[in-house]
C-alpha cells in the first residue's frame, strides 16, 4: 500500500464502497496529502454528510463524525465552538450541502465560522440511483427529470461568497495536485472556507446525463470545460457560459473568524456594560 | 421559615429553573431557536453562558440546534437544547442520531398544545408519546416530568446525570404552566457539576462502542483527545465501523440501545407517593396535573375517602412495576393528563386488567381543577 494510505487510512474499513472510476478516491487522496503536509491529523475533526462523498472521511484514521443528511455544518458548529483549536473539515455532496442542508450552509458561511467545507459536486444524487439535484444542469435527464430538468442549477461558489464565506475555490477531480494545495490552504484559513470539487460520476451522471460512462473520458470532458480563474477575468459573459471557472475565486483574510469573535465577546461579557 | 445557609432561595419561573439546573450540572453549551413557550430558556442561557466561558448559539432552526448540541457533546461539553411543539418535531432526527450514536444531550420540551402550530401559549402533555417514539426506528430515551419549578431545577440537573451515565438523550418534559409559573426555588450551593467518565481502556485498545455486560459503554472521550473516534449514524460495530450489511451486528446494537435503558430502569425510576398504604383509589399523575391531584386527594381524605396519590417523575422508562405493585386493596387508578388520554394506556398495561383504570383527560389548554379530580374520586367511591 502507498505509505500515505498505510499511515492515514482505516485499513480495516477497506475496500471503498464507491463505484469504479468514482472521483471520491482522488479527493480522499488529495485531502490526506493536505493533512500530511500541514501535520494536523491529531487536530482535525472530519465530518461526512449523507451521500457518496460523505463516506470520504470515514476511511481516514482521525476523529470522524458521519452525520445526518444535510446537517454536517450544524454538527461542525458544535464541534468548533466547543474547542476552537479544532480544525473542522466537512465532506458534503451537492445535494447534502445545497439541497437538504442549504439553510445550514448559508448561515454557517454568514457567521464565518472556521471550518473547511469540501463540497463534492457530481451534479446528481448518486447513492440513491441518479435523481435530479440542485446542481443538475438545465434540461439534463435524470431518473427524476425524465423529460429534462426544468430547473436552473445553483452556482455553489457564488452562493458561498454571497452568504459570507471568506475563502472560495473550485477545482475538479481532474486536478488532484492543485486541489490538494487548495485543501491545505483552506484548512489553514481561519474563517469559513468553501471548496467546490466537480467530480465525475460515471455510474449515474455519466450514464444518464452525459452519455459517457468511461471515467477517463469523463475526466477529459471535465478538464475541457474548465478555465483558470485568472484567464476568466478577461473573458466576456458569453465566452464564460457553460465553462467551469477553477482556482481560488475569493479570499478575505481580514474578517474575524466567528469562534474567535464569540470568545472575545464572551471574555468581556459582564465586565462593566 | 428558616432558610438553610447552604442554599440560595430565588423566585424563578420554571424556564429559569431549568437554566439554573443545567448550569449547576455543568452545561456549558446551549443551541436553540426562539419558540413560545420555551424562549425564556434561550434568553437566560444567552445571558448566563458567555460569562462562564460557555457557548450560547441561536441557530437557524431547531434541526441545527440539536445537531450543534450533539457536536458539542462529542466536542467535550455538556450540551443542551430547548424548544416546544413544532420545534421538538423538527428535532426528532437529531434525537434519533443521539440515541444511535449514544450522545449524551438534554432536550427540554416546554409542552404546548398541538398538533401543528396548535396552541402556542397554552400548556399540554401531548408530547409524552412523541418523546418515546418521535424518531424513527427502535431506541429508548429517558424522560423526566417536573410538576413544580423546584422539580424543574432538580430534574434538569438529574437529566444531565442520566445522560452522561447512560449515554442517551434525556428529555425534560416541562409544560407551559411550569415554564411560566413563578415560585420559590431552593438552589443548593456548591452542587458538584456532573462529570463525564473518561474511558478506562488505553487509547490504542479503545473501541468506542464496546459495551460491558450492562450494555453501557466505557466512558466517553471527546474528539481530538487521541482516540481517533469514528461516530456513525449508520448501525455500526463496536469499533464504530459501518455494519448495516451485517444483520447480527445490527440486531445486537439495536437491542443493546434499548436494553441499556430497560435493564437499569429501577435505578432510573423516580416516584412520589402519599396516602398509599390504605388507599382504595390512587390518582396516578405526572407534571402539572400532579398539583391539583394532590389537593384533590387531600380533600377526599378530609371527606373520609381512602384516596391515594402517586406521582411519576420519570415517565420514560415507564415505571410499570411500581404501578403493578400497588397494594392489593387499591381497586381504581385515576389518570389525569393534559391530552386525549395517552399515558393511561401505559397504566392499563401495567395493571394487566387487575384494577379499574379511569382516564381523566383534559384538552384545550386548561389544567384540571382539584374539584374535577375530586369529583372523579367521589364518583368512583359511591
Amino acid at each position: 500500500m502507498n505509505p500515505m494510505g498505510e499511515k492515514y487510512l482505516r485499513k480495516d474499513s477497506l475496500p471503498f464502497l464507491w463505484c469504479p472510476g468514482c472521483g471520491n478516491g482522488t479527493i480522499l487522496a488529495a485531502t490526506i496529502r493536505a493533512i500530511d503536509q500541514l501535520g494536523v491529523i491529531d487536530d482535525v475533526a472530519l465530518i461526512g454528510g449523507i451521500g457518496c462523498s460523505g463516506w470520504i472521511p470515514v476511511y481516514i484514521k482521525a476523529d470522524v463524525f458521519h452525520v445526518l443528511h444535510g446537517r454536517t455544518m450544524a454538527f461542525g458548529t458544535g464541534l468548533k465552538m466547543s474547542d476552537p483549536k479544532r480544525k473542522v473539515v466537512i465532506f458534503t455532496g451537492d445535494g447534502d450541502c445545497l439541497g437538504i442542508g442549504g439553510n445550514h450552509f448559508i448561515h454557517t458561511a454568514r457567521r464565518n465560522l472556521g471550518m473547511t467545507v469540501l463540497m463534492v459536486n457530481n451534479q446528481i444524487y448518486g447513492m440513491t440511483g441518479g435523481q435530479v439535484a440542485p446542481t443538475t444542469p438545465l434540461a439534463a435527464k435524470t431518473k427524476t427529470s425524465f423529460f429534462g430538468n426544468p430547473e436552473d442549477p445553483f452556482d455553489a461558489c457564488e452562493l458561498a461568497k454571497a452568504a459570507g464565506a471568506t475563502y472560495v475555490a473550485r477545482w475538479t477531480a481532474a486536478h488532484p495536485i492543485p486541489l490538494s494545495k487548495t485543501i491545505a490552504e483552506a484548512i489553514s484559513h481561519e474563517g469559513f472556507a468553501f471548496v467546490e470539487i466537480i467530480a465525475q460520476c460515471p455510474t449515474q451522471a455519466g450514464r444518464l446525463m452525459y452519455g459517457i460512462s468511461d471515467p477517463a473520458a469523463m475526466l477529459e470532458f471535465l478538464k475541457g470545460k474548465t478555465i483558470p480563474a485568472q484567464a476568466a477575468q478577461n473573458l466576456s459573459e458569453e465566452e464564460r457560459k457553460g465553462k467551469l471557472i477553477i482556482g481560488k475565486l475569493f479570499h478575505d483574510s481580514e474578517k474575524t473568524e466567528f469562534s474567535k469573535r464569540y470568545y472575545q465577546m464572551a471574555a468581556s461579557s459582564g465586565k462593566g456594560d | 421559615m428558616i432558610e438553610e445557609p447552604n442554599q440560595e432561595v430565588k423566585i424563578l419561573q420554571g424556564n429559569e429553573a431549568v437554566v439554573e439546573g443545567a448550569l449547576a450540572a455543568g452545561c456549558r453549551f446551549f443551541a436553540g431557536y426562539p419558540i413560545t413557550p420555551a424562549t425564556e430558556i434561550a434568553e437566560m442561557m444567552a445571558e448566563r453562558l458567555p460569562p462562564l466561558n460557555g457557548v450560547f448559539l441561536q441557530m437557524e432552526d431547531e434541526i441545527a440546534s440539536i445537531c450543534a448540541a450533539i457536536g458539542a457533546s462529542f466536542g467535550g461539553m455538556l450540551a443542551c437544547t430547548a424548544s416546544s411543539g413544532p420545534g421538538i418535531s423538527l428535532m426528532q432526527e437529531g434525537v434519533g442520531y443521539a440515541a444511535e450514536t449514544e450522545a449524551p444531550i438534554v432536550v427540554v420540551n416546554v409542552m404546548r398544545g398541538g398538533p401543528s402550530t396548535g396552541m402556542p401559549t397554552a400548556p399540554s402533555q401531548q408530547d409524552i408519546m412523541q418523546a418515546k417514539w418521535g424518531s424513527h426506528g427502535d431506541y429508548e430515551i429517558i424522560a423526566l416530568m417536573p410538576s413544580s419549578c423546584q422539580e424543574a431545577f432538580r430534574l434538569t440537573y438529574r437529566a444531565f446525570v442520566l445522560a452522561q451515565r447512560y449515554r442517551v438523550p434525556v428529555y425534560v418534559l416541562s409544560d407551559e404552566i411550569i415554564g411560566h409559573t413563578r415560585e420559590k426555588v431552593r438552589i443548593p450551593q456548591g452542587l458538584a457539576p456532573v462529570e463525564r467518565q473518561k474511558p478506562r481502556a488505553e487509547k490504542k485498545n479503545y473501541w468506542p462502542f464496546k459495551a460491558g455486560p450492562d450494555g453501557l459503554l466505557d466512558g466517553m472521550p471527546a474528539f481530538n483527545e487521541g482516540y481517533k473516534l469514528l461516530i456513525d449514524g449508520q448501525l455500526h460495530d463496536e469499533q464504530g465501523r459501518r455494519a448495516a450489511h451485517i444483520p447480527e451486528v445490527c440486531a445486537r446494537l439495536t437491542e443493546r440501545l434499548c436494553r441499556k435503558i430497560t435493564i437499569h430502569r429501577e435505578e432510573i425510576y423516580e416516584l412520589e407517593t402519599a396516602f398509599i398504604d390504605d388507599a382504595e383509589m390512587v390518582v396516578v399523575c405526572f407534571g402539572s396535573p400532579a398539583r391539583p391531584a394532590l389537593r384533590a386527594v387531600k380533600e377526599a381524605r378530609r371527606k373520609g375517602i381512602r384516596a391515594g396519590y402517586l406521582k411519576i417523575l420519570t415517565v420514560w422508562p415507564f415505571p410499570v412495576e411500581r404501578i403493578r405493585d400497588l397494594p392489593e386493596q387499591v381497586h381504581t387508578l385515576i389518570v389525569p393528563e393534559l391530552n386525549v388520554g395517552r399515558v393511561v394506556h401505559e397504566v392499563e398495561h401495567a395493571t394487566a386488567g387487575r384494577k379499574e383504570v379511569l382516564s381523566l383527560p383534559k384538552l384545550g389548554g386548561l389544567l384540571h381543577t382539584p374539584g374535577e379530580i375530586l369529583e372523579a374520586i367521589e364518583r368512583r367511591n359511591r
